[in-house]
């Protein structure tokens, strides 16, 4: 396929690999941000094509992954609501809530409907006017401008049952929390899609303030290759900067039209994320103009405490502390099968992506 | 749910597109991006054209990485 099969050569991975294996002079570690990344990285065996020195390490960029515990509860609380439907993305029906999931409570008769896009949603609500529809927005700023898009269609629309649960969130603010946290990085490989975009400016603090190197990278090997090989000569000439490999997509503005959508119908807000806590600024929540469709303003519900299964380390190892193998639960409670915790359940999520490529 | 893929423009009804992944057929609301023909690559994500590849940059970063192996090979 085109875009793809090209960047999947085979001598190219090779000699990719060969130049940073003579390019390293010291130590080096890097943090995929996305998820996709991850996943793409064990897929390809990329760990495998990188010398010793170079150790990658995933961080917080899967949606499903850094979706707190209490959002899925609220899901759930809506979800025994009557005359209510959840559409939501696939993989977070999985996602264990503190006492049930949206999986188990479809399994009770819950109208749970899982979509591939928010007009999909949308299209629920205009056909079952007598239901109210909550949409489960996550992701970040790859996914965020959909939703906004969707939600001025309703609003366009006059529709009046379509209601949105936001967890959307941003990436700097989770960034910089890890920059100036304990873990020892040299440079990060960027969320090529949430820079689609943004454009590649929302990281230049990272070089500027932190003296970390930035490489937007694409998804295929020799996307993440070159990338790696970028970081490296970075980090020796000892100039950190942000750079952008994946340019068959990403500019330096980004999308303007879906930035514009964006900031039509968010705001920011602080946001909780798993394994971080609440970070200020990270969040996206509706803006006063639309808070009919936002389903907390219309419909609260009271927030119970709610509690993390505590010996499931997703939050370490979103944060880079630790890696899959390093928890106890990991290949024997533990299991895509039957996930103890979010980062299990999605096909980016770290422990997902170990327990899939990686041999016991 | 986060894959962002490379899809080729097949027809386009006003704001939405039939896009083509590998031979499976999806649509894609082309509300972000502008000036998207049928035969054009975009980037499908979440059911949204999120951005058009460019072809030139594809070539490239191709071509970038063709001289890195003649290189090696002096
Ligand atoms: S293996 Fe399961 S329980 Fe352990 S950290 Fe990963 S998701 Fe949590």
């Amino acid at each position: 396929m085109k875009y793809i099969e090209e960047y999947r050569n085979r001598d190219l991975i090779l000699k990719l690999s060969d130049h940073i294996k003579k390019s390293v002079i010291r130590d080096y570690s890097f943090m995929e941000v996305c998820g996709g990344h991850t996943s793409a990285i064990h897929r390809f065996g990329i760990p495998s094509l990188l010398p010793p020195e170079i150790n990658l390490i995933s961080g917080p960029g899967c949606p499903v992954c850094v979706t707190a515990t209490d959002f899925i509860d609220k899901a759930i609380e809506y979800s025994r609501m009557k005359n209510v439907t959840i559409v939501t993305f696939g993989d977070l029906l999985r996602v264990p809530g503190s006492e049930s999931s949206l999986e188990k409570e479809k399994i009770r008769g819950a109208d749970i409907r899982i979509v591939f896009s928010g007009l999909e949603a949308l299209k629920i609500a205009m056909s079952e006017q007598e239901k109210k529809v909550v949409f489960l927005g996550i992701g970040f700023e790859t996914t965020a401008p959909g939703t906004a898009v969707t939600v001025r269609t309703a609003k366009e629309e006059g529709l009046k049952n379509f209601l949105l649960l936001s967890a959307h969130k941003v990436m700097p603010p989770v960034m910089e929390t890890i920059a100036s946290e304990e873990i020892k990085i040299d440079g990060f490989l960027c969320p090529g899609h949430v820079a689609a975009i943004t454009g590649s400016g929302i990281f230049n603090f990272l070089p500027l303030k932190y003296r970390l190197g930035c490489v937007i990278s694409g998804f295929e090997p020799t996307d993440i290759l070159q990338s790696i090989l970028i970081l490296v000569r970075q980090i020796n000439a000892r100039s950190p900067a942000t750079e952008i490999q994946y340019s068959r997509v990403v500019t330096t503005n980004g999308n303007l039209t879906a930035q514009d959508q964006m900031n039509k119908v968010f705001e920011h807000c602080d946001a909780n994320w798993r394994g971080f806590g609440t970070i200020p600024g990270s969040g996206l929540r509706l803006k006063s103009e639309y808070e009919d469709f936002d389903v907390e303003k219309r419909i609260p519900v009271e927030p119970k405490l709610f509690h993390d299964n505590l010996s499931c380390i997703c939050g370490d190892i979103l944060r880079g502390l630790r890696k899959p193998e390093n928890c106890s639960m990991f290949r024997k409670k533990c299991t895509p099968e039957n996930p103890v915790g979010a980062c299990m359940v999605s096909d980016e999520g770290a422990c997902n992506t170990y327990f899939k490529y990686h041999a016991e | 749910m986060c894959l962002s893929v490379p899809a080729k423009v097949i027809s386009i009804d006003r704001e939405m597109a039939e896009v083509s992944v590998g031979g499976a057929i999806f649509k894609a609301g082309l509300h972000m991006v502008s000036n998207v023909s049928p035969g054009d690559y975009i980037l499908l994500h979440a059911g949204f054209a999120i951005q058009k590849i460019s072809d030139e940059e594809a070539v490239e970063t191709l071509n970038l990485l063709n001289e890195l192996k003649s290189y090696e090979n002096e």
